[in-house]
């Protein structure tokens, strides 16, 4: 495939490997963030790991936006779906994830409510114009990448007069959450957090740009490359992070020039300014209640806000308290630090946010690299 | 044996839901709590696709069941008839038997129409006559609109054995060597870009086929040295290998770079976020066999039309816990898992 296996060539990633062996210094540990799910998936699908040196560690970030959603959201979902009126339109890899009172969307929509799987915002569009008789609403979810056509979907509603058609906006910001992750304070019976170096993600630069980073570097010291997705991007983004780390730089660089621009996208940006504004706060699954870190629609247009046209009130919804989520996003803990992995939890019974979906950091561990740390038929067999 | 906990289904205020269909673990679980629990016989529980048993006259016989309810009905390459046929056909080939009668039993949608009916017959029909077998037996149901999908059938196929032959899912041993018999994911990718919603553009095919020729092939050449056979549909390549490692009590090792996966299969997947290992085949069929006999093998497979991009892809392994372990591309290392529910398209 042009322009993918030039990024996926195994000689290519020995090479890199080898440059990455060549640079670190024995005598110490690099502890790499790698904020985004997607990055964490190549990591392990391509078992990236076994080409690092031993004193490289990649820390699964909480940059997945089905992984962050918090249970009293999905309970807003699954109750708006149960209303006899309501088409609710989701991206798929929603369906799975646990509510309360052991339901999810899929379980919901065995129960008979309309629920529709939908590949794009514009699909939802579609779907409202087929169902007049229907109030269509589309599950809005994702970081900066899925935002704009969120934006695009109720322009376009709006240029079409859909009257049956509104938005349940779950949208969330990619640099508060990183800096709420950095701001976090360390607790009596966790490590504290030691990220040396960010591998930020370039679908959410694509939009941004590079700018929203610089507080990292300026104000934490922390290097930030922005990365593609492909695993050799992976691979060049941390050995540019171990030079940074190397001679004590904290510089944002861009390692997916290929796509990303310094400015991002200024059409997108506007758009969505257009449409959004802040929350004042939102709830993250494993990182609390996080201030400014998510968008709603801007009251212009309210009549698409599903939370005001059905009148939604989030109730909050207690995760399991034995899940370790919570340091596993801080990169305090291992997936198999938690007694739940693998045992309570798993990607078909997935108790924690790090295990909903197959890019959180527990379902990857689980799905692609678990045979590191092996089982026993008592539990988790720790492995070093 | 190792056991992940489980939490029981919930026979009280569970529902089926998409994900017990799905081919992953979820169907596993399904089948094995309810389905398992209530008819329980030795010949279920060896959990094959087919089941063989003696007949009172001698020799061993073969049979197989399956429905197909598959959306869109006429596809790239194929329609619901004619994959009724071959996937019937190779239920019972992949135990090495020689098929021979099949039963044909239609649910039909009020409103579906006839010149559809008639088409998808004649398809099944044709299928059958190219595979050797006859449909001696069926039966015809119409259910109100909304009760079905347009039509659903299900089949049983019998065949017979030949003398001196078992094969069966547990029987890959440390050591045997794992071969495709052709390209993976491509029925998955064909069925997928036609779906509503979801239409692309690609030239793949359907690789539907009936694979009993094939398996003659493989049974005249390998003899003894053949382990067992099986069709890596629902849940393609990696609930196959997951299964086959459980059924025999060992791991699997294969080479990402020795699975044949075509170019615009790859691309398809890359597109959608699947992966291809996961996507269904319909005329490609999993061998193990003894190592010494691989490259034989292999050789003999070529010779086949269905057959000629045969490939060792790995070996069966010590493993108690049964992990499906694959070298990528990259020399790392990760696991081939069954699907934990259906395979979704992730959002970014």
């Amino acid at each position: 495939m042009k322009y993918v296996d030039e990024y996926r060539d195994g000689d290519r990633a020995r090479d890199i490997a080898a440059a990455i062996a060549a640079e670190v210094r024995p005598d110490r540990s690099y502890a790499l963030m790698e904020f985004c799910g997607g990055h964490t998936h190549a990591i392990s699908r391509y078992g990236i790991e076994d080409l690092l040196p031993k004193n490289v560690r990649m820390i699964h970030g909480p940059g997945c936006p089905v992984c962050v959603l918090p249970i009293g959201r999905i309970d807003d979902a699954i109750r708006l779906a149960k209303r006899p009126e309501v088409t609710l339109c989701t991206y798929a890899d929603l369906m799975r994830v646990p509510a309360s009172g052991g339901l999810s969307l899929m379980k919901a929509k065995a129960a008979g409510s309309d629920i529709r799987m939908v590949y794009s915002s514009l699909d939802a569009i579609r779907i409202a114009e087929a169902n007049p008789d229907r109030q269509v609403v589309f599950f809005a979810i994702g970081f900066e990448t899925t935002t704009p056509p969120t934006a695009v979907a109720l322009k376009t509603a709006e240029a079409k007069g859909l009257m049956n058609f509104s938005i349940f906006c779950n949208h969330v910001l990619t640099p508060v959450a990183m800096r709420a992750i950095l701001d976090m304070p360390p607790t009596p019976d966790e490590p504290p957090i030691a990220i040396e170096g960010f591998v930020g993600p370039s679908h959410v630069s694509t939009i941004i740009g590079m700018e929203p980073y610089q507080v990292f570097a300026r104000d934490y010291r922390k290097p930030v490359v922005i990365a593609g997705f492909e695993p050799l991007d992976v691979m060049y983004a941390i050995l540019m992070l171990v030079r940074q780390v190397n001679e004590q730089r904290a510089d944002v660089e861009n390692q997916y020039i290929r796509a990303v621009r310094t400015e991002g996208n200024p059409v997108a940006i506007e758009l969505c300014d257009e449409v959004f504004e802040l929350r004042e706060s939102f709830e993250w699954r494993g990182l609390g209640a996080v201030p400014k870190s998510a968008l709603k629609l801007r009251d212009a247009f309210a009549f698409y806000d599903a939370e005001k046209r059905f009148t939604i009130e989030t109730q909050p919804a207690e995760d399991n308290p034995a899940c370790e989520c919570g340091a596993i996003l801080r990169g305090q803990k291992k997936p198999a630090d938690c007694r739940l992995f693998g045992t309570v939890c798993t990607p078909e019974t997935p108790t924690g946010a790090c295990m909903v979906s197959s890019e959180g950091a527990c379902a990857a561990h689980w799905t692609y690299g678990r045979f590191r740390t092996r089982q026993s038929d008592a539990g988790l067999r720790r492995t070093a | 044996m190792t056991k992940t906990f489980r939490r029981k289904l919930d026979l009280k205020s569970g529902r089926v839901d998409m994900s017990h269909g799905a081919g992953g673990r979820a169907m596993a679980e399904l089948i094995s709590s309810i389905f398992k629990d209530a008819f329980g016989n030795e010949l279920l529980e060896q959990g094959n696709d087919q089941a063989s048993f003696p007949t009172p006259a001698g020799g061993r016989m073969v049979m197989t069941t399956d429905g197909y309810v598959v959306s869109p009905i006429f596809f790239p390459g194929g329609d619901i008839g004619s994959l009724a046929v071959h996937g019937t056909v190779n239920d019972l080939a992949m135990a090495g038997a020689k098929p021979l009668y099949l039963s044909a039993s239609y649910i039909i949608e009020e409103g579906f129409p006839l010149g559809d009916l008639k088409r998808i017959a004649d398809s099944m029909g044709a299928a059958a006559r190219a595979a050797g077998v006859m449909i001696i037996t069926g039966d015809t149901k119409v259910v109100e609109r909304g009760k079905a999908d347009g039509v659903f059938i299900s089949t049983a196929g019998v065949g017979v054995v030949p003398d001196g032959l078992a094969l069966s899912g547990d029987r890959a041993r440390p050591g045997d060597k794992l071969i495709v018999s052709g390209s993976m994911g491509d029925h998955g990718v064909a069925i997928m870009s036609s779906r509503e919603n979801l239409t692309f553009e690609t030239e793949i095919l359907s690789d539907s086929a009936a694979l009993n020729g094939l398996v003659e092939t493989i049974v005249s050449a390998a003899g003894p040295h053949l382990r067992l056979m099986r069709d890596p549909t629902r849940g393609g390549l990696a609930a196959t290998l997951n299964e086959l490692a459980h059924q025999s009590d060992v791991g699997f090792r294969i080479v990402e770079d020795q699975i044949p996966i075509k170019r615009q299969v790859a691309a398809a997947c890359e597109l959608l976020g699947l992966d291809p290992l996961n996507v269904a085949n319909e005329g490609k069929l999993v061998a193990v066999v003894a190592a010494e006999a691989a490259e034989m093998l292999v050789a003999a497979m070529r010779t086949h039309p269905l057959g000629v991009d045969a490939a060792i892809i790995g070996e069966a392994v010590e493993d108690d816990q049964h992990f499906v372990q694959m070298t990528t591309g990259f020399g790392g290392g990760r696991i081939v898992d069954w699907l934990a529910g259906e395979q979704l398209p992730r959002i970014c």
